[in-house]
């Protein structure tokens, strides 16, 4: 049977041969806690455990970046730590990035700025570009690339998706550098 | 007073996309966020070696672990006869595994357990004993004396050789070569890619006994073909079979195929009862679905002195893995290579062609493109490029030179086809501008007397999209038509379903703005469904670029006869005959009395309440669209690069791409749809591919190996537009969604090329690695990209 995730543990009265551990973390500002087998991954108590399925598992190597959260405000990709290593931390994840009543800039931006396609990508596209206006609220359109290397797209080609990081940032305060179209990453 | 029609989201309006309403939000609902209450999860043992007898199987060690559910190989699928599938080209294909594994990563045994992980755990307790066979990873080996025969399960199959096949005229092309003053001739390899949707494959079967109706929802881009294929390959009803798609991460042709995975999931929820989710993990979906491109090429052009080209000859040798299943129209062995050179002014042209089975995965999808035109367009343009310096002239002008006129159209294009549209020296024209052409090639002069290397690449090309007609175009015996369903509630709302299914490309938004363009209806009051085919109209599904010249011309159509029924209502509700009753966007008027109307608002409660005597009641209707041809867009798609000698290392300067798609339905959309296949063409044309080395290991069967460039590499790209609509299309649009793709390596190629062009290199096989450009401006030669590679 499965123990990957319990909110309760069973007694069944069977030999436990798996152990579990309790985690408690706080998720989108809410304290949550579950039973988990070790070898658990955070991406899969997030999407499975608390059926927070914004979170994309996309390639199981720490490459395409679609699995990423903000970690006490750090991305990280969730499909590459245990979920007990968060136990006591807090995670930030898609679900938490609008309120109630209105969407976050970055949100706004995609949307605005068609720097989505699938979508796939786009929860942990997001995640990214918020980490980096927080440290950096009025980056380059360099600095924004960079940021955002960790995170693979396939359908938009990045171009959009920066424009879309600049205006959140132009939105959130800071006074982004000229959205060029023509502008090239490295060269 | 007539409506804006950019105001309620018509045609040209860049309308924001409504399924981001979800997505940005992480509300999405792709397969793997379904969860069914009792479902079981399965994973895939794969085949660790190319080529291999299997001795035994031994699985008693997964049934022992607690979890595990059901334990499926080859001999259990055999007993049911399914261990074999049918492919989309007439093949049949292993489910799993009984014979022989003839791929590394082949499907040998599937585990179903209470979670994913316990599945996995089955998998590792799996002991499968191999007797390794010399495995074939290239045609040159596959049609070798001796070779070791790969399908052996085949009667009759006595090689490797999976069709020879040719078009065109040879002996017209054998004349035309015979009065050549030049011939130019390459070779080049076209490398195994993969679509590599961000999101993989995956399917969860719902089989309930009690009403023996089976529900699977499954990655598919069409899952109306998907259910037919299950009617047949499971021999259950039709009729009680439901096939959700669900929204996809991404397609790019990888989700066309039946994949073994989905096969066996239904199987264990009909014998276990219960949902069975298959979920495919990264490696799973490079190393075994369904993988584009892998030809080679050998090219001929007859050229005369003043620049026209007389003739072209190809041979292509195709690689298509394991087993034929290509997904493509049955006609055409070779897809639609034989597109190539379609812009071009070519009196005689001959192909023929080879394809041949090898240890490797099977495919030979259309990788974001139209059954081959990818690789047909970049062989053309290295060819003309080839050709255009083999004569001594300006690449640009020889373009200039053989390019169909506005005023040939329509044109019969060298193999057949019939182009019927386009301004491809406007096209070209602009692009150059754009670029700086003549400013350019004074720069690159400059920089190669300080020993910089600077390089221009061109490719302009015309490609078919949108199949079929029916006539010519069908998979499996099913015609290539599409279809759109449109109900106009009584209150004006509408509800719009369609035989296409979008991954990505926004249907949700723009269907709506063809209802909104012809019949007034605002695009934010009709809904967008597609993918459950209890739902949704019969349709061959989106792939081909195939979903706005043909599901999008069946939603103009429907709309057209909702609009015909609710003009008898307009004259009824008018009190005047049908010859009196005036459209314009939105109403009906009286004519000569413009104040006295109604809207199409007013029309739809009437079709409900206060209909006149006779007429059936209800403002309903579908329309299946049969096109009378394939559209042919346009693009002139220009690269200058830099060239480090140094190093082979080669940096992008600018990209230009000039792009007529005919009617821009939502330019915001075509606009992305532009950027991302540029991406996907810089990306086959720098890093991504997949090849194998002599054993057969698979190198490039996770993003560690397999290179998709990110936003840090990428470079931006400049867009134009020229608009020459399509003349058969209802409002007048052609394909988009895959010509950057198709067109776009070459120009990336060609800069370098061009950039190293005093070093004597025709041709260095993408993608350019480093040291592959590195080999070729030290050694002055062709660099070949062909596996088998040496590994250490």
């Amino acid at each position: 049977m499965s123990t990957l995730y319990e909110e309760v543990r069973p007694s069944d009265g069977a030999d436990d041969a798996v152990p579990v551990r309790r985690v408690e973390l706080t998720v989108n500002g809410e304290r949550r806690a579950a039973d988990v087998e070790p070898r658990l991954l955070l991406a899969h108590l997030l999407r499975n455990g608390f059926r927070l399925t914004g979170t994309h598992t996309g390639c199981d190597t720490t490459n395409c970046g679609a699995c990423t959260v903000l970690y006490d405000g750090v991305p990280v990709k969730s499909c590459t730590m245990f979920a007990v290593q968060a136990d006591g931390h807090e995670v930030l994840t898609v679900e938490g990035l609008a309120t109630a009543s209105e969407l976050h800039p970055i949100q706004e931006g995609f949307k605005d700025e068609h720097g989505l396609q699938c979508g796939f990508c786009t929860p942990g596209m997001m995640l990214a570009a918020k980490a980096l206006l927080e440290e950096n609220p009025n980056p380059s359109e360099d600095e924004i690339r960079w940021a955002l290397s960790g995170n693979l797209c396939r359908c938009t080609g990045y171009q959009n998706i920066v424009k879309a990081v600049m205006w959140a940032a132009e939105k959130l305060g800071g006074s982004a550098d000229d959205a060029g179209d023509d502008a090239g990453g490295e060269s | 007073m007539a409506l804006d029609e950019i105001k309620i989201g018509g045609l040209g309006a860049s309308r924001r996309r409504v399924e981001d309403n979800r997505f940005i939000r992480g509300k999405g609902n792709y397969i793997d966020d379904i969860a069914l209450p009792g479902m079981l999860h399965m994973e895939i043992l794969r085949s660790p070696l190319a080529h291999a007898r299997i001795r035994s199987i031994d699985v008693s060690a997964a049934w022992a672990i607690p979890g595990v559910r059901m334990v499926l190989t080859g001999d259990m699928l055999a007993a049911r006869n399914l261990a074999w599938m049918p492919t989309l080209s007439y093949d049949t294909q292993a489910v799993l595994a009984t014979d022989k594994v003839r791929f590394q990563g082949q499907e040998v045994a599937c585990v179903v357990a209470d979670d994913p992980y316990i599945a996995k755990d089955g998998c590792e307790a799996i002991v499968v004993d191999y007797e390794p066979l010399p495995p074939i990873v290239n045609p040159t080996q596959a049609t070798a004396p001796g070779a070791p025969l790969i399908r052996d399960d085949k009667t009759g199959q006595d090689s490797n050789v999976v069709f020879d096949w040719e078009v065109g005229d040879r002996e017209g092309t054998d004349r035309a070569f015979a009065q050549a003053d030049v011939v130019s001739a390459i070779e080049m390899h076209y490398p195994r890619s993969h679509p590599s949707p961000i999101e993989t494959c995956g399917s969860i079967a719902d089989f309930n006994r009690a009403t023996s109706k089976l529900t699977v929802y499954m990655t598919t881009q069409a899952p109306h073909i998907i259910r037919a294929a299950v009617a047949l390959v499971a021999e259950l009803p039709e009729h009680m079979i439901r096939i959700v798609s669900p929204d996809l991460g991404g397609g790019f042709g990888n989700k066309v195929p039946v994949y073994p995975g989905y096969v066996v999931s239904i199987l264990a929820s009909i014998l276990l009862e219960c949902p069975v989710k298959w979920i495919e993990d990264k490696s799973g979906n490079l190393i075994s679905t369904g993988f584009g491109r892998d030809i080679y090429l050998k090219g001929e052009m007859a050229l005369r002195n003043d620049g026209r080209i007389l003739g072209v000859r190809m041979h292509t040798d195709s690689d298509h893995g394991a087993f034929f299943s290509d997904a493509q129209p049955s006609k055409f062995k070779i897809g639609l290579m034989h597109s190539a050179f379609s812009c071009y002014d070519i009196p005689a042209a001959h192909l023929t062609a080879q394809g041949v089975y090898t240890n490797k995965a099977p495919g030979g999808v259309a990788y974001r493109c139209s059954f081959r035109v990818t690789e047909a367009m970049y062989f053309q343009e290295r060819m003309v490029q080839a050709a255009a310096a083999d004569l001594g002239m300006d690449q640009a002008e020889f373009r200039r030179i053989n390019l169909v006129r506005d005023d040939d159209f329509p044109h019969r294009t060298p193999w057949g086809f019939l182009t019927d549209s386009g301004q491809y020296g406007k096209c070209l024209d602009l692009g150059l501008e754009a670029i700086g052409y003549e400013d350019f090639l004074r720069q690159k002069e400059e920089a190669r007397q300080r020993g910089r290397l600077l390089g221009i690449g061109i490719s302009t090309m015309t490609e078919p999209l949108g199949a079929g007609n029916s006539r010519e175009y069908d998979i499996l015996g099913i015609k290539m038509f599409d279809s759109a369903e449109l109900k106009v509630h009584m209150t004006g709302k509408a509800l719009l379903r369609t035989g296409a299914k979008t991954q990505g490309q926004g249907h949700e938004t723009t269907w709506a703005q063809i209802v909104a363009h012809e019949l007034g209806i605002p695009a934010e009051d009709v809904l967008v469904e597609e993918g459950d085919t209890d739902t949704a109209p019969f349709g061959m599904g989106t792939y081909a670029s195939r979903s706005t010249p043909v599901a999008g011309a069946a939603v103009a159509m429907v709309s057209r006869k909702i609009r015909a029924k609710a003009r008898q209502i307009a004259a009824h509700l008018l009190e005047v005959s049908e010859e009196d009753v005036e459209w314009e966007l939105g109403r009906f008027s009286v004519r000569g009395a413009p104040d006295r109307g109604v809207t199409i608002q007013e029309c739809a409660i009437a079709a409900y309440s206060n209909m006149p005597d006779g007429m059936e009641p209800g403002l309903e209707n579908n329309a299946y669209y049969d096109p009378p041809n394939l559209t042919w867009p346009f693009a002139c798609y220009i690269a200058t690069v830099e060239v480090d000698p140094e190093t082979g290392v080669w940096d992008v300067l600018r990209v230009v791409a000039v792009d007529d798609c005919g009617v821009r339905i939502n330019p915001m959309i075509v606009e992305g749809q532009i950027m991302g296949g540029l991406t996907e063409a810089y990306a086959m044309a720098n890093m991504q591919f997949i090849t194998f080395d002599e054993d057969g290991n698979c190198i490039g069967s996770n993003y560690m190996d397999y290179l998709l460039p990110t936003a840090w590499e990428t470079p931006g790209f400049e867009l134009h537009e020229v608009v020459t609509p399509c003349p058969h299309h209802p409002i007048g649009a052609k394909g988009i969604g895959e010509c950057a793709t198709v067109g776009g390596p070459a120009a990336f190629v060609n800069a370098v090329i061009d950039a190293i062009g005093d070093s004597g290199v025709r041709n260095i096989d993408m993608p350019l690695l480093p040291d592959r450009v590195y080999e070729a401006i030290t050694g002055g030669h062709d660099i070949s990209g062909a596996p088998p590679v040496k590994t250490e």
